[in-house]
């Protein structure tokens, strides 16, 4: 396919690709690669620095860190990945219809966009999982209900010019049905923009996953979590720097892989 | 023969992908007027902008070489996107024309009063306050003109001046452009896809295609007897006025 | 002027209903009672039944409604406190100006650090200036910014002691010194979205046909980037700013908890915990209206320091005095 041989060719988005799959294999394979269980305790051996039994040290309460990072990567990546389901499609959706339908639709879905749009992500984000309930569904509810604005803003932008290119009166005129060219023309189309978009989510979702853990919103312990971990080193941070530290640069790894796979897509798809 | 004003040799011009501009050679002379013709992808403009060095972002000359023997100055295609859209057109003729002298404040201002009436704006002295987007078309590309005869150029380089004008005033600008390239003895090297318009101005025609020269001989040798076939092509699809239905 | 402002309030009242309409719904956005949601599962009925009256969950909703958006327009709250008894309006305002203090010096430190990075990758394009400095973006998007707060306490505040760990101090240089910190962790947030969207903009410009004209008419370099392009960029930048002021407060809120700070985000936490959901609908609408208010803000200087906008403004008096006087030959 042309795709991947164009995609072979750029360095971003095979460095990128690479990156998160280390990434996401080191969460698949957590309970192979782990060498602690992650909630086991041993309270002799609390706040050791990395060495040879527990390589990235111990937590407060003897925990393995390593291995706890391992599972945490587990939980923070699928959270993620399961949130940005619900907006990209909502969003997506939304986003094709407003701008190829244009009129009152587009003007209703542009006033909820605005209106989302006015609240600080974190702080609606925090209200509504204080409604719903904390953990993994909160976030979950709360991203569904404002992630959304990011891929209907950019997609509806696409519709738009293709609207406004005469492309979809022409098909129009050729007689096909409005659902036709919906999904068979315009959402092609507006894909490639669409997933490049996808990738920035992705980081944002999972800072937020990782913010709401920090916050004490997010899954309860002993599960282990990058949010919780630093939030619970946070203590220590003065001695033990590395527990706070370190799942914050299992963070930013995942970000710029996603980052990469981001940019690396837009270069190969031409996309603005 | 005379040291031509500008001597290209060879140009090649590529972007990270591709040659856009492969070998493309021409001169012109004092006070001669050449043009270029071609369609969009040409790279002629490509090549009216290397003179300069002027070229886009992520294209760069890869070979040849341009000799340019005196001052050129450049008139592009839209002149509303030529002009700071935020300035007023005379503070923008001023600074060219301060920065170009070394003039103080008021002998710019003086100067650029000089080449609005030069380039025949109407009540220069109203206009200068204007912003660019306060003008008519031809206006715009008039003070464009301005700022690029304030360098007191002996080449004029010209990409598409008239092909973003109304038709009625591609014609005046395109006699002010005679009108003074007469009276300040300039040469002009006018890119254009018209060849109409590149026939009625200029003495010596360059066609390029595909980022070559195909063709190059004075206007009325190449308009009559053309002798490459792309040439022929372009001759066909001028539109001439129809004959009255008898 | 009239027109612009008529324009403004056409954009901006459908949003306030939406944001008004938003922060009532938010207690009901999932089926339940909502009364239980707040109190929990321990509840006994009775406490649970005393909450519905208080809070007026008998009623049918539209009167909810109504009764919500009257005490909004009245007394500027959207409830009383569970906790505390007193309408949300003290309590979010009273924290109010810390909050805000820390956004605009946040934008302080954003704009100084932003603006130079942004200038040097454009005009650097493509060369390593421009290559380094775009890692920044990529490598800043990822970053928790209570994470990047945790590691500028560790550095100066722990490591080089030069300021303070958190809270708002009382001696000299406060209440500025105690929130150096934490508004230099937002900016650094906040940064790195900002550098991408700036050094798009102004490549942009750079590449503008107006650029090639004075540079083909040897202005010099300097005075091209500094007295047109910059300007140009200024505006979109402005707006730049606008879009993501929401941002910008939403990152403070979540600051104020690692550092200690006193303001609307830890009124939002501590909210939280004690299930005071008045409160938490008070903070939600006071960063929206904000938002909004800055949006507005940002707009109307926008439309002062446009000399397009003042043209079309001056414009209209021109024409009339014209239309009196002689026709001009327009070429």
């Amino acid at each position: 396919m042309r795709f991947l041989r164009r995609a072979r060719r750029t360095p971003t988005l095979l460095v990128g690709v690479g990156m998160l799959t280390i990434v996401v294999l080191a969460a698949i394979l957590a309970p192979v690669l782990a060498t602690h269980d992650p909630a086991q305790q041993d309270l002799a051996a609390i706040l050791q620095p990395p060495g040879a039994e527990h390589w990235l040290g111990t937590d407060q309460l003897g925990r393995d860190v390593y291995s706890r990072m391992l599972f945490a990567a587990r939980v923070d990546l699928s959270i993620a990945g399961i949130a940005v389901i619900a907006p990209f499609v909502v969003g997506v959706t939304l986003g094709l219809i407003a701008g190829s339908v244009g009129g009152w639709i587009d003007w209703i879905v542009m006033r909820l966009t605005d209106t989302v749009v006015a609240f600080p992500f974190t702080v609606i984000a925090i209200s509504i999982a204080f409604a719903v309930g904390a953990g993994a569904t909160g976030i979950i509810v709360a991203v569904a209900y404002i992630g959304w604005v990011v891929f209907a803003r950019v997609v509806r932008g696409s519709a738009l010019r293709m609207r406004e290119s005469g492309w979809l009166a022409a098909a129009r005129g050729l007689g096909y049905s409005r659902a036709r060219i919906l999904f068979r023309h315009l959402l092609p189309n507006v894909m490639p923009q669409a997933i490049v978009v996808l990738m920035t989510e992705l980081v944002v979702i999972m800072v937020a996953v990782v913010t709401f853990g920090y916050l004490g919103l997010g899954v309860p312990p002993p599960t282990p979590d990058w949010g919780t971990m630093i939030a619970e080193g946070q203590s220590f941070a003065t001695t033990k720097w590395w527990i706070p530290v370190i799942p914050g640069l299992a963070v930013v790894s995942t970000g710029i892989s996603l980052s990469l796979i981001g940019d690396g897509l837009s270069d190969v798809w031409k996309v603005r | 023969m005379t040291a031509g004003l500008l001597r290209i040799r060879d140009l090649t011009i590529a972007s990270r992908e591709r040659e856009l501009v492969h070998g493309v050679s021409l001169e012109v002379g004092r006070g001669e007027a050449v043009g270029i013709v071609g369609e969009s992808g040409s790279g002629k403009s490509l090549t009216l902008r290397s003179v300069l060095g002027l070229l886009p972002n992520g294209v760069r000359r890869t070979g040849g070489a341009v000799e340019l023997r005196g001052r050129a100055g450049l008139v592009l295609q839209d002149p509303l996107a030529a002009l700071d859209p935020l300035m007023s057109v005379g503070a923008q003729l001023e600074e060219v024309c301060a920065t170009a002298g070394g003039l103080g404040r008021a002998a710019a201002r003086a100067r650029a009063l000089e080449l609005l009436h030069l380039v025949r704006i109407p009540d220069p002295e109203a206009r200068r306050r204007d912003l660019p987007g306060q003008l008519s078309g031809g206006q715009r590309q008039r003070v464009v003109l301005a700022i690029a005869l304030a360098t007191d150029p002996e080449l004029l380089l010209c990409d598409e001046p008239t092909t973003a004008l109304d038709v009625t005033v591609q014609a005046q600008v395109l006699e002010l452009l005679a009108g003074l390239r007469a009276q300040l003895g300039l040469a002009m090297l006018f890119v254009s896809h018209d060849l109409a318009v590149v026939g009625r101005v200029c003495s010596r025609i360059v066609v390029m295609s595909q980022g070559a020269v195909v063709e190059t001989g004075p206007t009325e040798r190449v308009l009559t007897a053309p002798e490459h076939p792309y040439t022929q092509m372009l001759l066909d699809s001028v539109l001439t006025v129809p004959e009255a239905a008898s | 002027m009239l027109r612009w402002l008529g324009r403004t309030a056409l954009s901006v009242i459908p949003v306030a209903i939406g944001v008004v309409i938003a922060v009532f719904a938010l207690l009901r956005i999932v089926p339940g009672d909502p009364a239980r949601m707040i109190l929990g599962e321990q509840a006994t009925p009775e406490s649970v039944e005393a909450l519905r009256e208080q809070l007026g969950l008998n009623l049918p909703v539209w009167q909810q409604f109504v009764d919500f958006v009257v005490t909004l327009v009245t007394t500027g709250s959207t409830g009383d406190s569970l906790q505390y008894g007193v309408p949300t309006r003290e309590l979010v305002l009273d924290r109010a100006p810390i909050t805000l203090g820390l956004v605009g010096l946040a934008v302080l430190f954003s704009i100084l650090i932003a603006i130079p990075l942004a200038m040097i990758a454009a005009v650097q394009r493509d060369r390593l200036p421009d290559h380094v400095i775009r890692v920044i973006p990529m490598v800043g998007l990822g970053m928790p910014t209570f994470w990047i707060g945790l590691i500028l306490i560790l550095i100066f505040a722990v490591g080089l002691k030069w300021l303070p760990v958190g809270g708002i101090g009382t001696g000299p240089g406060e209440p500025l010194r105690s929130l150096l910190l934490p508004a230099l962790t937002v900016s650094l947030g906040f940064v790195p979205g900002l550098v991408r969207s700036l050094r798009a903009e102004l490549v942009d410009q750079l590449g503008a046909d107006y650029v090639t004209t004075l540079t083909a008419a040897r202005v010099p370099r300097h005075r091209v980037l500094g007295r047109h392009v910059l300007r140009n960029a200024a505006i979109p930048a402005l707006m730049l700013f606008s879009v993501n002021i929401a941002t910008l407060l939403g990152g403070t809120v979540v600051i104020e908890k690692v550092f200690a700070i006193n303001g609307v985000g830890s009124l939002l936490f501590s909210s939280i915990s004690n299930r005071d959901f008045p409160v938490v609908q008070g903070v939600a609408l006071f960063c929206a209206i904000a938002v909004v208010i800055v949006s507005v803000l940002i707009d109307g200087i926008v439309q002062l320091i446009d000399p397009r906008a003042r043209a079309q403004r001056g414009g209209a008096v021109r024409r009339r005095r014209e239309a009196s006087g002689t026709q001009e030959e327009r070429a």
